[in-house]
């Protein structure tokens, strides 16, 4: 998007003139900026969103957090996958202001306040799994959130339709890369990528490599 | 991008109220196209009625076994629903061979209806769009036009309908709820989008302020086999070229009920009536089945760069509908 959204302003408490995004019916012009609390790797900010700015952009210019990246911003790429009340989503087509009460998980967060790594990024890591890392973060928040959809038995386009509803689907390397098709990646990491999802859906499971894994 | 105002709408009712109040207004639901469009000048609202947070999110088996799906429900959601799988899996199997999972756990499935054509035209301010701007030409009649349409377009549109779910609507018979003005009505999912005609910038018949409520899916067609195939430039995350729809009960050797649409093809999900008519009563035989759904493209005028749109989408056809026999008969 262009320059005209740095207007926006960030940071500041709720309350401050911003419109109430409710109550509807003719009146005064609308408001173009609404308070918008977003529970961010678990600390809440409530800020004067723009309506026009996105997920992305706020994570990036108004709150510091830059790991989730801007390829497309045009939902084409992934690179700015992050997860919202659990779920993976594109943050470059999310306007701030619709997620108003939302819990986002960006990459910064992903492994919750320890020393320890998530088990997708120690396996990131252990696997080589990028090489300029600009998806990575997309790639890593992308497998998260497919990893939590097949084990509430979320089928995908490769699943085998006579498979029970219901019952977790297992990862094997079809499986994630149909389901990780939505993250590219120009340094073509893909085998790699895959073989790290591999190793984290299998520890996941039951704690041993091979849980998940067929 | 334009400054607009915001609303969060409760209800149905103060939805459609909100919309009425500002004549620039535009529901919005997971924003993944609408959102997309706004970023590239397509679009630009003065106000959005955000109506992805309404009680619409439910999948509910209404008294007759039907099943209604409401409006705001997710796509990943709709496609991963057991009664939806067992039931409808041609429904379920057009979702997942759409967009990405990040998509479709934002996309709603009314949002997924009203989605807009992805001509590469109608969405470059610089060129001319019959669909974008009405009377300034259609920029792919004679430039880039691999992707478009092979059926029922017009001298002013020759635009394709993107979603993958529309046309498992399509051949399922389900009906698209609508609230307005007066009240509710009901639309067939196949009447619900246009050809282009002269007025390529109405996509479907929903009249102004109309919300999409829910979709219906009907008992006739529940539990009966289906299922959806595409062919596209790669093998995920990539729109249709062509696609095929199709419901198929047979019974003795002989096909009893037949339903079938193709995506990809034309202005709106291609119902093939010709096709179903050709197919109902006659042999479950990949023959009959290649008859039929040449009867159907027969109709096919391709443009200069895609007419392998038509043999493309006959062998689609013709193996869904002889997997669903074969399967039917096992
Ligand atoms: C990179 C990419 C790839 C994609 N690939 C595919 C694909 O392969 N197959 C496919 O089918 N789709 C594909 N899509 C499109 C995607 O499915 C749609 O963007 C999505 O379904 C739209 O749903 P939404 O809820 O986000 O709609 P929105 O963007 O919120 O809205 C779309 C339109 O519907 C209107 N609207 C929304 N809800 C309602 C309602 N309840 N009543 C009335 N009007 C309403 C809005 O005003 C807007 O005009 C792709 C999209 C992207 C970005
Ligand atoms: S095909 Fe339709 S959408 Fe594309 S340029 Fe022509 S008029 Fe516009
Ligand atoms: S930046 Fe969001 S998908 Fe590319
Ligand atoms: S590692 Fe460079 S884009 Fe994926």
């Amino acid at each position: 998007m262009g320059s005209d959204m740095h207007d926006s302003t960030s940071g500041g408490p709720s309350g401050g003139g911003g419109g109430a995004p409710r109550g509807a019916g003719a009146g005064p012009p609308p408001e173009h900026r609404s308070a918008t609390t977003l529970r961010v790797n678990g600390k809440p900010h409530t800020l004067l969103v723009d309506h026009r700015r996105v997920l992305l952009d706020v994570l990036r210019e108004d709150l510091d957090l830059t790991g989730s990246k801007k390829g497309c911003d045009h939902g084409q790429c992934g690179a700015c996958t992050v997860l919202v009340d659990g779920r993976r989503m594109n943050s470059c087509l999310l306007l701030a202001v619709s997620l108003d009460g939302s819990e986002i998980t960006t990459i910064e967060g992903l492994a919750g306040d320890g020393e320890e790594l998530h088990p997708l990024q120690r396996a990131f890591l252990d696997r080589d799994a990028f090489q300029c890392g600009y998806c990575t973060p997309g790639q890593i928040c992308s497998a998260a959130g497919a990893m939590s959809e097949a084990a509430a038995g979320h089928p995908s386009h490769v699943t085998d339709p006579a498979l029970p509803s219901g019952r977790p689907v297992p990862l094997d390397r079809a499986e994630i890369r149909e389901r990780l098709s939505g993250n590219l990646c120009r340094c073509g990491a893909y085998p790699r990528i895959v073989e790290a999802v591999r190793d984290a859906a299998g520890q996941d499971a039951a704690g041993r490599t091979e849980g998940v894994i067929r | 991008m334009r400054s607009f105002g915001y609303v969060r709408a409760t209800s149905v009712e103060e939805a459609a109220r909100a919309f009425a109040a500002r004549p620039g207004a535009r529901y919005l639901g997971g924003g993944t196209n609408l959102v997309d469009l706004m970023k590239l000048g397509v679009e630009r609202p003065d106000v959005l009625v955000d109506v992805s947070r309404l009680p619409l999110d439910r999948v509910e088996e209404l008294p007759d076994g039907s099943l209604r799906v409401g409006a705001t429900v997710r796509n990943s959601d709709l496609a991963a629903h057991p009664l939806v799988r067992d039931r409808y899996p041609a429904l379920s199997q057009a979702l997942l061979a759409g967009a990405s999972g990040q998509l479709r756990n934002a996309a709603t499935t009314g949002g997924n209806l009203l989605q807009r054509t992805r001509c590469p035209y109608f969405q470059d301010l610089s060129k001319p769009c019959n669909k974008r701007e009405p009377g300034t030409g259609c920029g792919a009649r004679e430039g880039v036009h691999r992707d478009h349409a092979v059926l029922g377009w017009s001298e002013q549109c020759i635009a394709t309908h993107p979603s993958d779910m529309a046309v498992a609507l399509a051949a399922l018979d389900a009906r698209v709820e609508l609230y307005g003005d007066e009240g509710g009505r009901e639309v067939p999912a196949a009447e619900f989008h246009r050809l282009p005609g002269d007025h390529p910038e109405r996509d479907t018949v929903i009249r102004p302020g109309e919300l999409i409520t829910g979709v219906v899916l009907p008992t006739a067609t529940g539990r009966v086999p289906s299922a959806y195939r595409k062919a596209r430039d790669r093998a995920s995350y990539a729109f249709a070229l062509a696609s095929v729809a199709a419901v198929l009960r047979v019974s003795d050797g002989a096909v009893a009920q037949a339903g079938l649409a193709f995506g990809g093809l034309a202005h709106r999900p291609w119902r093939a009536a010709r096709a179903e008519e050709a197919l109902v009563g006659g042999p479950a035989t990949a023959q009959a089945f290649e008859r039929a759904v040449d009867a159907e493209l027969a109709a096919a005028r391709p443009l200069r760069d895609n007419a392998y749109k038509v043999p493309l989408a006959r062998a689609l056809a013709v193996d869904v509908l002889t997997r669903l026999a074969r399967a039917g008969a096992a």
